[in-house]
């Protein structure tokens, strides 16, 4: 297996885009990463893109075949594979693509990942997020999403004493470092009261515990690292990535406070990578809800179970803290247009290997990590890169 | 227009209506719902799988209160969802009834009760469960 | 001739409650006279997840519950009520399934006003007397309907009870059973219609009471007795009042009728009401005692029934959480805010 590289990032704004549709979306994102990355697109040999559930919010599934078509390579006739694992599916089309190329199959593959959310009125955004659930058995009785993120909440707060605030404190951090990124949905910090404050969605879980619906897409181009330099001074590469799945339905796993799907993922892109998580400069995890960060840091390797809570009163995931966490303001403050969040955190962490961050800029972040997870845990995938 | 989900529905009335999971012929270990084999057993389970009513009776684990529903639920809000062991050891999801939000707490014994759980609209049909009520006596 | 009777029962009353009160204010009108002219102080709600299908399963495995009857040993179930789920769908098939009785199982639902349970445990007699089956089950329950501001608002409302009928193990014997019918159109429903409208004082004298009297003298006539010699009387309850007066006219006294009245605390349970009145009834009943039940339903026509305990009465597990007792004792109140919203969802879009 060869090197790979990510050579060009792109991404469009998050947010509620009424303007844009699903193909403006993707065709821009893919444009500014080509672009970025130097390449002409005839160069392109595959394209691998995310998309959680185009059938239900734009009613048009065959979306490898309509991505391609939207992005200008049609007429190349190039293989065109949608990947999907609920709102992993971005991190899934990054690795997919990764193998291809790692494999030799391919010297340079085009990652995209586009979610366009709010063609569909709220209520049919809510349960189409819950089809990452157990649909006949969770979803059925009555669960949503946030329920389910909510009784992990629940369970953490009673065997560790993690409290609302702590899980408010996630949220206060990210808005802090969304508020500096020109991307992000939500462009101003949140005091911590409004986020105490919030209605409730489902106790003990906030609305502004809790990621936005939204439209948006991001692309990256993978090369060859031994061609990379033909396109681009600052090729990042990838040493490690790692996929975990778990029971579908949460009631089915071992530990309800623990994503195992996170902790095999990260186990094994550890291990490929041949690093341990302090050597970890910069990570994008997936805090879907605010319970999902404090999760992430712990079955990521950075804090033991149980301490998340305290890590955050301790300050450890700020952007000058020990592990900076979610510098572009992870998903809660940057937006979760779901299809597009894999790829648009290893952008992120492309950008920040590359010193490119600007005002979120974590210092000398040298390795970098994304973490990207399915439903309520039952995927997850863990890419680590480095600065050449 | 009725959304057409019987068949998926009625398959699953005697794990909806009356808990039947299934047992390993082999390991004995108890599944609901029911599984094709055995995840420990394996081959040796598979054709070795017998039905088995489940109690009903079990205890929360965790729970929560949902104030935004699915669409199918909003009339019901606020209402706690929770995971409960049931006593031969599977756990499920299920919304409990019968109780003050206040009072649900991790470790309450609850039993199983039949309730509607969701309708297809006006013109479709009513799809019966279980929901979850403190054990009582 | 073959003992024919009860040999085991259950019912089922929701658990949330409005007062008569909380009705009156939201209509402008004075709480006291109307609940001391009604008799009722309170009504049972069905939540939005609860409709004639859970409460008849409910009322039915509380049945099974208190005797050791294997559910594939029961050859029919026959669910009585003027609120069924569907228009067209069986209720007792639901009721089958939860209960393990199918699928050698004869099934159909009844309709007739509030007597339709009565008429249940009547078939399932008649079954069991001519050996078509070993046990019959017969369930009336309701959730019923009133147009909002209505003066039939402050009695509907939800509950049933289950009883398995048989031949073995009786605990109270039906020792005769007689019906008093005609083409009255006092009370009525038309289909596709949500509410039901009535014929005002129509309702009284030519209906309920002439149904009802009718057929109590008739079924006193038929096994000659005289009120006296029952330890209970159960009428159908309409309110907290015709009961009461029937009862008197009869020549039963206010102490044979308390405990089989429910109306005061629970409301009309419709096809519920004389099924859970006898539930009360045996909740408490000795061997030897004697109850007399006369149903009324709209339309119009009167079931009586002439019971007599048995002493297997002592066998059937008296669990507290199967008693009526429990369920007057276990509510929760809500407002006629909740009460609307709870009560109209049955027909959310």
């Amino acid at each position: 297996m060869r090197d790979v590289s990510v050579i060009g990032v792109g991404l469009t704004k998050f947010g509620e885009l009424w303007d844009k549709s699903f193909r403006n979306l993707i065709s821009e994102a893919g444009a500014k990463a080509i672009i970025d990355s130097g390449i002409s697109g005839k160069e392109i040999d595959a394209l691998y893109v995310g998309s959680m559930s185009a059938g239900r919010f734009v009613g048009q599934e065959h979306v490898g075949a309509l991505v391609a078509d939207a992005s200008g390579f049609a007429h190349m006739n190039i293989p065109a594979i949608r990947v999907e694992a609920a709102d992993a599916s971005g991190a899934l089309a990054f690795r997919q693509g990764y193998f291809s190329v790692a494999s030799g199959m391919n010297d340079v593959v085009v990652i995209g990942g586009v979610e366009k959310m709010t063609d569909v009125v709220g209520g049919e955004a809510t349960d189409t997020l819950a089809t990452g659930l157990d649909q006949e058995w969770e979803a059925f009785f009555g669960g949503t999403l946030a329920s389910t993120y909510a009784m992990i909440a629940t369970r953490h707060m009673h065997n560790f004493g993690t409290t609302k605030k702590q899980l408010a404190q996630v949220a206060e951090k990210n808005h802090s470092n969304g508020a500096k990124n020109p991307y992000a949905q939500f462009k101003r910090a949140m005091p911590l009261e409004s986020i105490l404050n919030a209605p409730i969605e489902a106790y003990p879980l906030g609305m502004l515990d809790c990621a936005p619906v939204s439209d948006g897409a991001s692309a990256l181009i993978l090369c060859a690292t031994d061609k990379a330099k033909k396109y681009t001074k600052e090729p990042i590469k990838i040493i490690g990535t790692g996929q975990g799945s778990d029971s579908l339905a949460l009631h089915g796993r071992k530990d309800l406070c623990t994503f195992q799907s996170t902790v095999k993922a990260a186990e094994r892109a550890y291990k490929q990578a041949g690093i341990k998580p302090r050597d970890i400069n910069v990570a994008e995890v997936h805090d879907c809800y605010t319970i999902a960060e404090i999760l992430a840091i712990e079955d990521l390797g950075f804090v033991k179970k149980g301490e998340g809570g305290k890590a955050i009163d301790k300050k450890i995931t700020t952007l000058d803290g020990k592990i900076p966490t979610n510098p572009s303001g992870g998903l809660k403050a940057k937006g979760h247009p779901v299809g597009a969040t894999g790829v648009a955190q290893i952008a992120e962490i492309v950008m920040q290997l590359r010193g490119k961050a600007e005002q979120r800029q974590v210092k000398d972040a040298k390795i970098g990590l994304a973490h990207n997870v399915g439903g309520a845990g039952a995927s997850c995938i863990v890419n680590i890169l480095e600065a050449i | 227009m009725v959304d057409g989900a019987v068949p998926r529905f009625w398959r699953e009335i005697p794990q909806r209506y009356n808990l039947e999971g299934n047992q390993c012929g082999s390991c004995k270990k108890i599944y609901f719902p029911p599984r094709e084999s055995c995840p420990i057993c394996r081959r040796k389970s598979m054709k070795n799988m017998d039905p088995i009513k489940l109690s009903g009776k079990g205890k929360v684990v965790t729970y929560t209160i949902v104030h935004t529903a699915p669409e199918k639920f909003e009339g019901q809000v606020p209402y706690p969802m929770a995971i409960i062991q049931l006593e031969e050891g599977p756990r499920i999801t299920a919304q409990l009834v019968d109780v003050e939000l206040d009072k649900v707490k991790i470790g309450m014994k609850v039993e199983k009760t039949f309730r509607k759980i969701q309708q297809d609209g006006h013109i479709g049909a009513i799809y019966y469960g279980y929901k979850f009520k403190p054990e009582r006596g | 001739m073959k003992n024919v009777g009860i040999v085991s029962y259950g019912a089922h009353i929701p658990r949330l409650r409005i007062k008569t009160e909380e009705i009156a204010k939201a209509w402008g009108k004075d709480p006291v006279s109307i609940s001391k002219g009604l008799g009722i102080i309170e009504k049972s709600v069905p939540s939005p997840d609860q409709d004639v299908a859970t409460i008849s399963v409910e009322a039915a495995r509380a049945a099974l519950a208190r005797c050791n009857i294997d559910p594939q040993d029961i050859g029919a179930i026959y669910v009585g009520s003027e609120s069924h789920p569907y228009a067209v769908k069986p209720t007792g098939t639901i009721v089958g399934e939860a209960i393990g009785a199918t699928p050698i199982l004869m099934v159909a639902d009844y309709e007739f006003a509030c007597k339709a349970g009565t008429a249940a445990i009547q078939t399932c007699m008649a079954l069991v007397k001519s050996n078509m089956v070993k046990y019959g089950m017969a369930i009336g329950a309701d959730t019923s309907q009133a147009a909002p501001g209505d003066a039939l608002e402050y009695a509907a409302s939800a509950g049933g009870g289950a009883f398995i009928i048989g031949s073995k193990n009786v605990i109270a014997e039906i020792n005769e059973t007689c019906s008093y019918t005609t083409d009255t159109p006092d009370f009525w429903r038309r289909e596709g219609k949500k509410y039901p409208a009535h014929g005002g004082r129509f309702t009284g004298t030519p209906a309920y009471f002439k149904h009802v009297m009718s057929n109590a003298k008739n079924l006193m006539d038929a096994v000659k007795t005289k009120p006296e010699d029952y330890n209970y009387a159960i009428f159908h309850q309409p309110n907290g009042k015709f009961p009461v007066r029937v009862a008197k006219m009869l020549g039963f006294t206010p102490e044979q009728v308390k405990q089989g009245l429910l109306c005061p605390m629970v409301g009309n349970t419709y096809s519920g009401a004389t099924m859970i009145g006898l539930a009360s009834v045996l909740d408490v009943a000795q061997p030897g005692d004697r109850v007399f039940l006369t149903s009324y339903g709209s339309g119009a026509g009167s079931d009586a029934f002439d019971i007599t305990i048995t002493d297997k009465i002592k066998n059937l597990a008296r669990k507290k959480e199967l008693l009526i007792s429990y369920f007057l004792e276990n509510k929760e109140y809500v407002d006629y805010a909740n009460y609307a919203k709870y009560r109209d969802l049955l027909y959310y879009d």
